[in-house]
């Protein structure tokens, strides 16, 4: 009874170390993002707040009519974010300084490691060679775990549709420009050039290379350079980021690396567990019987190694 | 119920009738009344019209949600992705309802056979917390009929959701095998029985397995977020365990929390041996609770230590997680334990219901109330939003009373003299006893197949 017992925990031991594989899969090692991934450099510096790339954006991706116009400037009143309407929306920051406010365009950063990738159950999401994290909307359920994760807040949920909800984000232009080499259309459109578009790795280098030649005029940090594993959007500022908005409690590592410590575990409790309950069953149901005083000689066979 | 009993009716505790005419499945249905006596007893009773005002406002709502969209229904929020249906409907009632596995494994594992009496109990308040988990869930998910979808159409497996998705999955049907047992003696169908009895060491040790990993899922769900949950709910290292650990307390106190309602409520339908054992099995689950919540508090106390978050204590959050420490856990645990002492069962029970809304409070604190702490506004749910989740949770009840009623959870399915094969005819909470003498393990296809 012993060794068919051992045999058994042996054999789920083993299927359950095989299944429990495939759920850590991707999730152990680092990733530094595809070499030739693409990004753009936002200087907030630069930044007039003209709102012109809310108004690409809306054309590029065909989405509704705002309810106020793009030139209206009343929206800066209240800070918002990314929705299902709006893939990217200005902020404004520090009006009340005498040098003037500073506007901050917020969109999906398109991390290297995403946590809307990782967290999502029917992998919806993909990190493209070019750098953008792009949505399959045909296999997503809707359990919006992806905008839980984001830690920057950016999935916006259809909500309004009741037959069809889907997630909607920035997808750095990837089915219409970025595909073709094109930069996307909020960039294209930047009248004062404070987005740049080009390889992330160079991008990170004219980044510092900004900062060293200017230093009075920026901080020197990169957001996007390192926060959770790196962005393939950049950003550039002239006070701390955290006056911006930007959460500057961000750690380097990418979201996944949280969660590494359960999944890690998974595979230990499908193979422990079988065995380690199965032998207390064994061990109580002999105790019992000894209990009892009314031991049978197959129940003391099973004692005996 | 209690009336009619007076007046001479036998309740259905066999398949045959006082005149030992075998039951129909009408006449089980019915609980042995007639159609209008049934229908008598049913609008006599206060609770089922409060039922019935419930279902006619909540379901034209849960309707409106299915053909107005999300928006509609609820507060729809970027921010707050996860409302009450799956902060409440779903985080809350999964640990409420590990019950099953902790029973299971106490009576079929560890062979305490005097648990007996409660084990079926404990076992349904599993299947139903679980079944009506994914209710909610399936009110709350944008495209409700793509659910299949993890399991066949695409993989996600690096993520916690995939694991909880196919863990619940296989969780409900091996619930579904273990409370099939009082569904083939209600029914009338030995060999159905028979044949779970083989596996049932087999199902209860993949639902130990299945139960850790899955409870510990929904925990390690709010590590992708880990700078929205407040650092005091928050743990990287050992929010699963968090997790895991509070559900263990949770699951024996909703099982006390039910039986005691149910004692109350519908004491015709629990036999002697539930009335008699009552107590004695409270106490025991009381004692398992107590160790615990006693465990959940000092790893919770470690992990504010392990981050060093002892500064949070002294604001405002910190004071609302001392309540919820406080009264949720400490307080019951006390109660608990001196209940036990000294054999007060108000105490005990009062303990027990303590400890659920405690286990509640946590899973609605980290997933609606202190989630996006940074964040300046709070997200109040709509009232459509109540609505539904009080309409499914009211569903819940009645499915959970109807089953109770008839099913042979709180007394034994008396077989008559009439059956052939004398052991079979021995009601099923003896059988752990006996199999224990007989096969302890059970056939490697079966096992095999169910992980």
């Amino acid at each position: 009874m012993k060794r068919r017992n051992f045999l058994k925990a042996c054999l789920i031991g083993g299927t359950t170390i095989a299944l429990g594989k495939t759920n850590k899969g991707w999730a152990s090692g680092s990733f530094e993002g595809y070499p030739e991934a693409m990004g753009v450099l936002v200087d907030t510096t630069r930044c007039i707040g003209c709102r012109s790339c809310e108004a690409a954006c809306n054309k590029e991706q065909k989405l509704p009519e705002p309810d106020t116009s793009f030139d209206d400037p009343a929206v800066f009143e209240h800070e918002r974010r990314p929705t299902s309407k709006a893939y990217t929306v200005v902020n404004r920051y520090q009006k009340e300084q005498p040098s003037g406010p500073v506007y901050r365009k917020v969109q999906c950063n398109h991390c290297n490691e995403p946590a809307c990738l990782t967290s999502c159950f029917v992998n919806a999401y993909t990190k493209t060679k070019e750098g953008a994290v792009i949505y399959n909307s045909k296999i997503c359920v809707g359990c919006r775990n992806c905008m839980i994760a984001c830690p920057f807040n950016v999935p916006g949920y259809d909500y309004d549709s009741a037959t069809n909800p889907i997630v909607k984000k920035c997808i750095l232009c990837y089915d219409t420009r970025l595909k073709y080499g094109k930069p996307p259309a909020c960039v294209e459109i930047c009248p004062q050039e404070a987005l740049t578009f080009g390889h992330r790795a160079d991008l990170i280098k004219l980044a510092h290379e900004r900062i060293r030649a200017t230093p009075e005029r920026y901080v020197d940090h990169v957001y996007g350079e390192k926060e959770v594993g790196g962005t393939s959007w950049l950003y550039l500022a002239p006070v701390g980021f955290d006056k911006l908005g930007f959460d500057t409690t961000l750690s380097n590592d990418p979201i996944i690396s949280n969660v590494k410590d359960f999944l890690g575990m998974v595979p230990m409790v499908l193979s422990i567990w079988p065995a380690l309950f199965s032998g207390i069953h064994l061990l109580c149901k002999n105790q019992e019987h000894d209990g009892h005083g009314h031991d049978t000689d197959s129940n003391q066979e099973d004692t005996k190694p | 119920m209690k009336k009619m009993i007076q007046h001479g009716l036998a309740i259905v505790d066999s398949p045959y009738d006082e005149d030992g005419k075998k039951r129909t499945l009408v006449n089980k249905l019915l609980l042995g009344l007639t159609p209008s006596q049934y229908l008598l007893q049913a609008f006599r009773n206060p609770f089922n019209w409060i039922l019935a005002a419930i279902f006619a406002i909540g379901i034209p709502v849960l309707i409106g949600r299915f053909i107005f969209g999300l928006a509609w229904a609820t507060s729809g929020s970027n921010d707050y992705p996860w409302g009450l249906f799956l902060g409440f409907g779903l985080f809350a009632m999964v640990p409420l309802s590990s019950s099953g596995f902790q029973l299971g494994t106490a009576c079929e594992i560890f062979g305490r056979h005097d648990l007996e009496p409660i084990e079926r109990l404990a076992l349904l308040n599993g299947l139903l917390g679980y079944f009506f988990a994914v209710m909610y869930l399936l009110a709350d998910l944008g495209q409700p009929w793509r659910l299949p979808y993890p399991m066949v159409v695409s993989f996600g497996p690096a993520a916690v959701l995939f694991l909880v998705a196919w863990h619940v999955a296989t969780y409900l049907s091996v619930q579904v095998a273990e409370v099939s047992t009082a569904f083939f003696e209600w029914i009338g169908f030995p060999a159905g029985k028979r044949g779970i009895r083989k596996i049932t060491l087999g199902l209860t040790v993949s639902g130990i397995i299945l139960s850790t990993l899955h409870q510990g899922a929904l925990g390690a769900l709010f590590t992708y977020a880990p700078g929205k949950v407040h650092p005091l709910w928050y743990s990287s290292s050992f929010q699963w365990l968090h997790f895991f650990v509070s559900s263990l307390p949770g699951g024996l106190c909703m099982v006390i929390t039910v039986s005691t309602i149910a004692a109350k409520t519908m004491a015709w339908r629990g036999d002697t041996r539930f009335r008699e054992k009552l107590d004695k099995v409270t106490v025991s689950l009381a004692k398992g609770a107590c160790m615990g919540i006693a465990t959940y508090i000092t790893i919770k106390l470690i992990a504010i230590a392990h981050d060093n978050k002892w500064a949070y204590l002294d604001t405002g959050w910190g004071q609302w997680f001392m309540f919820e420490i406080i009264v949720g856990f400490m307080l019951p645990l006390t109660l608990m334990t001196y209940g036990v002492h000294t054999r007060k069962m108000a105490m005990v029970r009062m303990g027990a219901f303590m400890t659920v809304f405690g286990v509640v409070l946590n899973r609605v604190n980290t997933a609606m109330i202190t989630f996006n702490w940074k964040l300046p506004h709070r997200e109040i749910p709509p009232w459509r939003e109540v609505i539904i989740s009080l309409t499914i949770f009211a569903t819940y009840i009645v499915v959970y009373r109807f089953i109770l009623y008839r099913l042979p959870i709180l007394f034994k399915w008396r077989q008559q003299e009439q059956e052939e094969t004398v052991p079979e005819a021995v009601p099923a909470p003896a059988l752990g006893r006996r199999e224990a003498s007989r096969v302890p393990v059970a056939s490697y296809s079966s096992m095999t197949k169910l992980d």
